[in-house]
């Protein structure tokens, strides 16, 4: 399939980076060593709330071989300030507390002291040397607990943000956030029919399979580099410079291939703390979180409570939706409460809208971003909802949706009015595709739900050199963490006519490109390849001006057609095309290196919509579910490079599968995660799953050169209540709880068995 | 303590190196020997990312202690190229983009191939649950379970 | 620093021996898939690592007269390889081979699993079905001891010190034979048994003349439960006796709520999975082949 408007986009080239990643070649960020290094390890609170009444680290400080030791002595303290985070935002004075836990540690797993030793070995023996003298305090890690009046307080000063009324005292919960659309009240008693179900879901983590690393290495003039694995090396250096009091242009951040970061690598754990053992020791020092590190203090996404009313006429059509949505921050505040409501009906023209949102905290690792950040959860319990709507109203699920989509037009319930858009579209595909033609197959049933993501813009830098022999190299600086250096370089060789494999992408650090946001948001084709489009449109700008001063015109009188400067027409004269690598070879005589460079804010992200289909069969026995056969389509604007956007959409529905099955963090009564590992906290493995079908739906994003639209994160949202409403019709049972594991899924088989009986 | 002396071969080359008794296979490949292509995802044998063979046998290079190489056979992915030529499997992963972060690629790798040596004609199911120890969290499977069908039928073309 | 020793012991008696010098502190190094991982996480610091898989009759696979002798440390992959064995044992070698993944196959053994003691190994209840006899050696004599009287509790074996596993030996039995193992686990690989229950049986035609049931996960120590194979023997394995079978395997069980699965869970498992591992080997006494990757019977 290629698309036929292009030469280049929609053709599925070798990556770039492909030779090196299949060999072993590409460097992951604990694959980076310099001479000298010091290992670096972090001790971390066994207590899930403690207050640190001391920290002697003289013991440890003492040891042969023991070069640097540090605890949150060593961070100043920071203001509170908010700054982003990838999609989230971030309290300073809450990051520095969660790099380094000062008055109190508030989860198990949350750093407190880290020292850098000659070896892995010593510095372990360190760890254990140091004293912590801990008060424990109560806990609480349920969100529901945490929002009850006498609840175990983990911030004496958090007072909640847009509490009606105004809040009087300390509590867990951090922020209250409403959106509203016209009159529910009116909506709901007009409606025919009205449902109204409460769901949960529980923390998940992201699951990159490259542990957080790091290595830095500080020198005696303040200058600082550093090696490491994130979706973002412009937020290291930032994070950095402000946590440890530092100018940004001092510290030069080299990312490293990444091994998957799906938002958990948008913010920093041992990055500051590598620094100052660094700057501490005189040395470099190499730190890699252990898998059980990642789990315990790496963040996670939240579980969430909510709770979803929805009010429709007979024929279908919605009326009324409300919605609350209580999610867990981790112990500090911000968790992704904010899109989870802004997402939770917006794939759907309803009149009549209301939505609150809780960001609670509680003693678990702070938050991160993960895919979609927050959409799921809400997601989950909407289309839940919906499927009950469409079960009652005897509808198929996609005609009802189709009935209710949002169209160019729509006024969403946070305000935007949609341009174009794809959810008709995509519902439609769905609707055409094999799978929802094929008939069901005995002894499975079918679950269908939608999701809708906003996508992201943002700042990125980009700049296309043309090397002497008319070769381009097209530098950016997003880490590649899904095949977008083949991507930027099929937008470049389709801007300049030139083949692919004439255009070597690379990634540069934070001291060779502009500043670039994350990798996040499924920005990058986006926003980092319209910068790589107008960096190249500036490439062409400067190539015809060359060419103009061979020929002697005016530049307005060149134009590039096919890779070749061509004049405008025949008034401005006969001259023989000139190609790039010609006009490489004669750059000395008509002014110099050609090279073209842009940067810019980019907005008119195009907004995503999902549809999936899931057939499913649950052993009744066992509470086991069997996913015989999975499709996901998805308005993915324009298909750059298909096999990609392919894998995005096959990768998302797969931790979403995940999600609604089996994974979930389990915390024991003294509030410490119980499955700190891959053995018991489980992602989905091959042999679970069958191949994951892809509809690729093209409404291009008439903001976008290319009409590209973000793809990365819709496909993880719509997967937990398509395998929920699969496994609702299979056995007749709603279930309100994810994860949907055997035993859980068992026992409400068990518990509902002569309900159904006697009915 | 004194270290262990060991003598072994590695992607073909005779090897010696000098380890601790409890340091694992995975950390003298890539601490002492510079050889990173196997990765370390967790540790305890459950993600697969530091898959190599020792005596033609699939294992996790970090549940095999380092002087357990003595006198034997080791693969890694570095020694999977013969020369500037990728294997089949290599080739069709990057073709068909079997990968994405490329994290757990090298232990698909050379768990496909230990597969496919033993195996040409595997059916869908078989890669799959022959592949279930080595987690990928980007691609969903699917195109890694393709390109495996893919260089297997290859192989069986060849084979004629 | 550590003071470990690495040994590569080259017979029975010299492993024993360090064993014995090793003061309770040896750990023998079979497959390493559960010591590494137990090290790694600084549950376990041995003085002497003693590394067996030098021995050839610990890592062979011997037949005497419809008997098979399995070397302790002999990798679950080669026992899977071999298919006599296979043929003759289905059940016990599915057991084995479900032990972790592909790469774990690689390393892990029968004898290894045996010693972990885990309640939840997979290959520990179909030995007790098959009626395996565990081998010891000590620092002057031999001694053998039923499967299932060799565990005491959760991670403790009834081991003397300076013994050590040497092979477990499968009885010969009648061709109208056939055993199974079912595990139930969350995903299709890579999980701990929240329940498994092996079954052996001897048919004579459609009547079942002897059953052993050996069920796992669900109390400190592997079971074996002769009351679930009384009520299968003498029976056609008709409803009524299946009934009582599966109740039994539930009554038996002494389980906990974990991570894993809930006392509630565990304890109807266990029943389903005695139903559904009896009917594989039941089919397998008549003849019937039953194809891998059913492991949960579904």
């Amino acid at each position: 399939m290629s698309n036929p408007k292009y030469k280049w986009i929609g053709t599925r080239p070798d990556r770039p980076d492909g030779a090196d990643k299949v060999t072993g070649r590409a460097r992951f960020a604990a694959d980076f060593n310099l001479a000298g290094q010091l290992i670096g390890k972090v001790l971390r609170s066994p207590h899930a709330h403690a207050r640190i009444k001391s920290i002697d680290t003289s013991k440890a400080l003492a040891l042969p071989g023991v070069k640097a030791v540090v605890t949150a002595k060593d961070f100043p303290e920071q203001a509170d300030l908010t700054v982003p985070a990838g999609e989230m935002q971030v309290n300073l004075r809450d990051v520095t507390r969660n790099i380094m836990a000062r008055e109190k540690v508030l989860y198990e797993g949350h750093a407190v002291a880290a020292v850098a030793a000659t070896t892995e070995a010593i510095a372990k023996q360190a760890l254990s040397l140091i004293k912590v003298d801990y008060q424990i305090l109560p806990h609480v890690i349920d969100v529901a607990e945490a929002m009850k009046p006498g609840a175990p307080v983990l911030h004496e000063t958090l007072m909640t943000e847009g509490a009606k009324p105004p809040a009087t005292k300390p509590s867990n919960i951090a922020k209250r956030i409403e959106f509203a659309k016209g009159d529910t009240k009116a909506g709901f008693a007009k409606a025919e029919v009205i449902i109204e179900r409460s769901f949960t879901t529980q923390a998940v983590h992201q699951g990159y399979i490259e542990p957080h690393a790091a290595l830095a290495s500080a020198s005696e003039d303040g200058q600082v580099q550093i090696w490491s694995t994130t979706q973002g090396h412009f937020q290291v250096r930032g994070f950095c410079a402000r946590l440890l009091n530092m100018e940004t242009s001092q510290i030069r951040v080299t990312p490293s291939e990444i091994g998957g970061g799906f938002g958990g690598k948008t913010v920093v754990y041992l990055e500051p703390l590598a620094v100052r053992l660094s700057q501490k020791s005189g040395k470099p020092v190499k730190m890699t979180m252990s898998r059980e590190d990642v789990f315990r203090a790496s963040g996670p996404a939240p579980g969430g409570n909510v709770h979803v009313k929805i009010g429709a006429m007979k024929d279908g059509r919605i009326v009324a939706g409300e919605c609350t949505v209580e999610m867990q921050a981790g112990a500090f505040p911000g968790s992704p409460v904010g899109p989870a409501c802004m997402c939770s009906f917006a794939c759907y023209d309803i009149d009549n809208v209301f939505i609150v949102g809780f960001d609670v905290v509680s003693n678990r690792p702070k938050v991160a971003a993960y895919r979609a950040p927050g959409a799921p959860i809400s997601s989950f319990a909407v289309e839940s909802t919906i499927d009950m709507l469409c079960q009652q109203l005897n509808m198929d699920p996609i005609d009802l949706r189709l009935k209710n989509a949002a169209t160019k037009g729509t006024k969403t319930a946070y305000g935007v009015t949609f341009g174009v858009i794809g959810m008709v579209e995509t519902l439609q595909a769905a609707k055409d595709s094999p799978h929802y033609k094929t008939p069901v197959k005995p002894g499975f049933a079918r679950g269908v739900a939608a999701g809708f993501w906003f996508n992201v813009g943002a700042d990125s830098s980009a700049a296309a050199h043309v090397g002497e022999d008319g070769t381009v190299t097209v530098i950016s600086g997003n880490p590649d963490i899904g095949g977008s250096r083949a991507s930027l370089a099929l937008m470049a060789a389709e801007e300049l006519g030139i083949d692919y494999d004439k255009i070597r992408p690379v990634i540069a650090d934070t001291a060779s490109i502009g500043f670039n946001f994350v990798t996040g948001g499924s920005r990058v084709t986006f926003a980092t390849g319209l910068a790589v489009v107008n960096s190249v449109r500036d490439l062409i700008r400067d190539l015809k001006s060359r060419a103009a001063k061979t020929w002697g015109v005016d530049p307005d009188g060149v134009i590039w057609e096919n890779g070749m400067a061509k004049p405008a027409g025949s008034n401005v004269g006969t001259f023989e095309p000139l190609s790039i690598a010609q006009l490489a070879a004669t750059a000395g005589k008509t002014g110099g290196p050609i090279n073209g460079h842009a940067q810019l804010n980019v907005t008119g992200a195009g907004p995503g919509f999902g549809v999936h289909v899931c057939d499913l069969a649950v052993d009744a026995d066992t509470g086991i579910v069997t996913i015989g056969r999975y499709t996901a389509a998805q308005d993915v604007g324009t298909a750059i490079h298909p096999s990609y956007v392919e894998g995005q959409l096959q990768g998302g529905a797969v931790q979403g599968i995940g999600w609604a099955l089996n994974e979930e963090y389990i915390y024991n009564a003294q509030g410490r995660l119980a499955n700190a590992g891959f053995l018991d906290y489980r992602i989905p493995v091959a042999s679970d799953l069958p191949m994951i079908e892809t509809v690729l739906v093209e409404v291009p994003n008439p903001t976008h050169p290319y009409g590209v639209r973000g793809v990365g994160e819709v496909p993880i949202i719509p997967p937990l209540a398509t395998v929920g409403n699969a496994v609702a019709r299979a056995t007749g049972l709603r279930m309100l709880d994810l994860p949907l594991s055997p035993p859980k899924l068992s026992a409400a088989l068990d518990a509902a068995r002569p309900l159904m009986a006697a009915e | 303590m004194a270290k262990i002396h060991v003598t072994t071969t590695i992607n073909g080359a005779p090897t010696e190196f000098l380890c601790d008794p409890s340091q694992t296979l995975l950390d003298v490949l890539r601490d002492q020997l510079g050889l990173t292509g196997s990765k370390e995802g967790c540790g305890s044998g459950d993600c697969g990312a530091c898959s190599v063979t020792v005596d033609g046998r699939l294992v996790c290079s970090c549940l095999v202690l380092a002087p357990e190489a003595e006198g034997a056979k080791v693969e890694t992915i570095e020694g999977m190229a013969q020369g500037d030529k990728l294997h089949p499997l290599q080739k069709k992963f990057v073709e068909m983009a079997a990968l994405q972060c490329g994290i757990c690629t090298p232990g698909f790798l050379i768990a496909s191939r230990a597969l496919l040596e033993r195996n040409n004609n595997p059916t869908e199911t078989e890669i799959r649950y022959w592949l279930a120890g080595n987690l990928c969290r980007c691609t969903g499977y699917d195109k890694i379970i393709h390109a495996v069908m893919e260089v297997a039928a290859e192989m069986r073309e060849s084979a004629k | 620093m550590t003071d470990i020793q690495f040994k590569v012991a080259k017979t029975v008696r010299e492993a024993a021996s360090l064993m014995a010098a090793a003061k309770g502190k040896g750990r023998i190094l079979a497959g390493g898939t559960d010591l590494l991982v137990q090290m790694k996480a600084g549950m376990v610091t041995p003085g002497t690592i003693i590394d067996v898989k030098k021995i050839a009759e610990m890592v062979s696979i011997t037949e005497t007269k419809g008997s098979y002798r399995i070397g302790a440390a002999t990798p679950a992959a080669v026992i899977g390889e071999h298919k006599k064995l296979r043929k003759a044992w289905p059940g016990v070698v599915e057991a084995i081979n479900l032990i972790g993944s592909t790469q774990v196959q690689g390393r892990a053994s029968a004898g290894g699993n045996l010693c972990n003691a885990s309640p939840a190994a997979d290959s520990v209840p179909a030995l007790v079905a098959a009626g395996a006899i565990v081998t010891i050696q000590g620092a002057k004599t031999r001694r053998q001891v039923p499967v299932e009287k060799f565990n005491s509790g959760p991670g403790k074996t009834t081991l003397k010190a300076g013994e050590i596993v040497v092979s477990l030996t499968l009885p010969a039995r009648p061709k109208t034979s056939g055993d199974a193992y079912l595990r139930l686990i969350p995903r299709t690989e890579m999980d701990i048994a929240v329940v498994g229950v092996g079954v052996s049986l001897t048919m004579k035609g459609d009547t079942c003349v002897s059953a052993r049931v050996g069920l796992g996960a669900v109390a400190p120590t592997v079971l074996l439960v002769e009351a679930a194979a009384k009520a299968l023997t003498g029976s056609k394995l008709d409803a009524k006796a299946l009934d009582a079978a599966a109740n039994a395997c539930s009554a038996a069980c002494r389980p906990i709520d974990d991570k894993r699965g809930t006392i509630r869970y565990r304890t109807k498992i266990a029943g389903v999975l005695l139903r559904r591992a009896t009917a594989i080997a039941a089919d397998r006494a008549k003849g019937i082949s039953r194809p891998a990757h059913s492991q949960q019977g579904h």
